[in-house]
């Protein structure tokens, strides 16, 4: 793979993660327990979608075929979706929502706080803006973990189901491949090591604050959304997504 | 006009001499356009309709977000995702900024939020159509947003001072919301293909009369408008706004290359207003009564939102108290 190569997918990876996680944070407008949570929902899918259209531009100015961001995120099927497993899963309960927001806020936080020294300056831009945004994600979605974890006997129960189904699925988050490898020699992407260590870091203080147990080290992990291969949840997301764009291919302007 | 039949329980206006010397004070400030403020005395009347007439206008925006949320997740390109997303956002802030101020009158806002759910507080019908098609995004914003700014700006000059101030601040986002939404059918209009032009027509075929019907009934002769109007919570009447509305919106109409589903539809030199037919009010009242097409939809969305999200909000309760406690044994 040459670094050419990888640059492409590891910014669609980061493109399409930003852009699945907030297609689900859109599902609950209207439906979020307070109204206080329904504009902080609808406020973080809204930095997401911005920071993947950041990517996408990027992306496709690199791949150079004549595709724009908007076909980049409208006309690729899930076999070419780079997204994160944890970003496609399905809301559930509130706990759920959270738990997944928070697995993926501490990988985007150090990810792009990595990012900011990147030496591609385009990413290194693009990540000092998201990261400002990225930091009050975190911050949003600590604090509702700890709320729910050590909150009433239901919530913390229901915060350490959501723990216990999410858990497999972060293990892509800081499992690096030949990309993100080729990445991190080039000084673009973030190192492996430091990255998975300060995840864990984090993600274990937090759930101990919750009062909540992280899964094993060691457990089974569900990986592949990275090269395409995802859960079957993605091809619904895409058709809701992807319906206007695919039912009407004519359309050159909305 | 997210307030639409706002009971005031006046049967007739009270003259100045029929007044208690409070009300006449009350009343005296009002005619001289001087604010009212939440610590200033105020008839309980008042201080009911305002209640009434704020908290319809925050359900309104709450429960607008959800036929807007209906396309949210399927917005044609990552521009128009995230216009949509903004114009959402602002109106959940509209909804708590707007509770915030009904809530200067003593007011809950949960037990507001409980009356709505059992039926007994109303929103703008609007809501209670249907969005089918994405141009309905852009008619939405257009008409609906459209018909809201013609009464919120009349409202910037309500006597409640905390209700004036946050007209203020909404007008200038709901401007921005229609000027995007008109956006989007020009767009369609002028770049369309046919099946999109097609769409658009068909999103204000829907939406004219329903956004007609924001302004309310005829008020000749309702009670509720003359003491709304002497309280100046209201300040202009029901028709005077909905003509206001067609002037500014039918040469708009024009200029997308567009019809309004009225044959009556048509300019009078003698009035220099334009002539419409007659709103259907039979199905406004069915509307507001509850059978509208997405009347249940909308209800039940909400408060399975707020009874599901009941453990959330009573886990956050008892965190931030065992935090409290934490914070005192240190």
């Amino acid at each position: 793979m040459t670094q050419a190569e990888a640059l492409q997918e590891y910014l669609l990876r980061l493109a399409d993660s930003d852009m699945i996680l907030s297609q689900r944070l859109c599902e609950l407008c209207g439906k979020a327990p307070a109204l206080e949570e329904e504009m902080a929902l609808m406020n973080v899918a809204l930095d997401l979608v911005g920071q993947a259209r950041n990517w996408y531009e990027y992306a496709a100015e690199l791949i150079d075929d004549g595709r724009d961001a908007d076909k980049l995120a409208f006309r690729r099927d899930t076999q070419d979706y780079r997204n994160l497993l944890l970003t496609e899963q399905p809301n559930e309960d509130y706990a759920v929502t959270m738990g997944r927001q928070f697995f993926f806020d501490v990988w985007h936080y150090f990810t792009l706080k990595s990012l900011t020294e990147s030496s591609d300056e385009r990413i290194a831009g693009i990540a000092s803006k998201a990261l400002k945004e990225a930091t009050y994600h975190l911050r949003r979605s600590s604090e509702w973990v700890k709320r729910l974890g050590d909150g009433t006997e239901e919530s913390h129960r229901r915060m350490q189901d959501a723990v216990d189904i999410l858990w497999r699925f972060t293990g892509e988050l800081i499992t690096p491949d030949d990309t993100d490898r080729v990445m991190a020699e080039a000084g673009i992407g973030p190192d492996p090591d430091q990255l998975a260590n300060d995840w864990r870091g984090m993600v274990t203080e937090v759930l101990t604050q919750a009062t909540l147990t992280p899964g094993a080290e060691d457990a089974w992990m569900y990986m592949g959304g990275k090269h395409g291969e995802h859960t079957e949840h993605l091809g619904f997301i895409l058709a809701e997504m992807q319906f206007l764009q695919r039912a009407y291919p004519d359309a050159t302007t909305w | 006009m997210y307030a639409q039949l706002v009971e005031t329980g006046a049967k007739r206006l009270k003259t100045l001499e029929e007044m208690s010397p409070e009300e006449r004070e009350f009343q005296e400030k009002v005619d001289a356009e001087t604010k009212i403020e939440p610590k200033n005395w105020m008839p309980e009347g008042y201080r009911k309709t305002l209640v009434r007439q704020i908290s319809q206008h925050a359900h309104s925006e709450v429960v607008g977000m959800l036929p807007e949320g209906n396309w949210v997740t399927r917005a044609p390109t990552l521009k128009r995702k995230l216009q949509l997303m903004a114009k959402i956002q602002d109106e959940a802030g509209h909804g708590l900024y707007l509770y915030s101020a009904m809530e200067t009158l003593g007011a809950d806002r949960d037990e507001e939020i409980e009356k709505l759910h059992q039926g007994k507080a109303k929103y703008s019908s609007i809501f209670n159509y249907p969005t089918l098609n994405w141009a309905d995004m852009g008619a939405v914003g257009w008409l609906v947003d459209g018909a809201a700014i013609v009464n919120q700006v009349v409202l910037q000059r309500t006597s409640y001072g905390p209700y004036s101030r946050a007209m203020v601040r909404i007008c200038k986002e709901e401007s921005f919301h229609q000027r995007q939404g008109y956006q989007i059918l020009l767009d369609m209009m002028r770049e369309g293909t046919d099946e999109q032009k097609a769409m658009v027509q068909d999103a204000i075929n829907r939406l004219w009369w329903p956004a007609l019907m924001m302004f309310g009934p005829h008020d000749d002769e309702s009670p509720n408008s003359q003491q709304s109007m002497a309280w100046k919570i209201k300040r202009k009447s029901n028709d005077e706004l909905r003509q206001m509305f067609i002037d500014q919106t039918i040469p708009q109409l024009e200029f997308l290359g567009c019809t309004a589903p009225d044959p009556d539809l048509k300019w009078n030199e003698e009035t220099g207003h334009y002539d419409f037919g007659e709103i259907n009010w039979q199905e406004f009242y069915d509307v507001l009564k509850g059978n509208g097409p997405c009347n249940r939809e909308r209800i039940n969305t909400r408060k399975k939102a707020i009874d599901e999200g009941a453990w959330v909000r009573e886990a956050a309760v008892a965190y931030a108290e065992k935090q409290k406690q934490r914070a005192k044994a240190a």
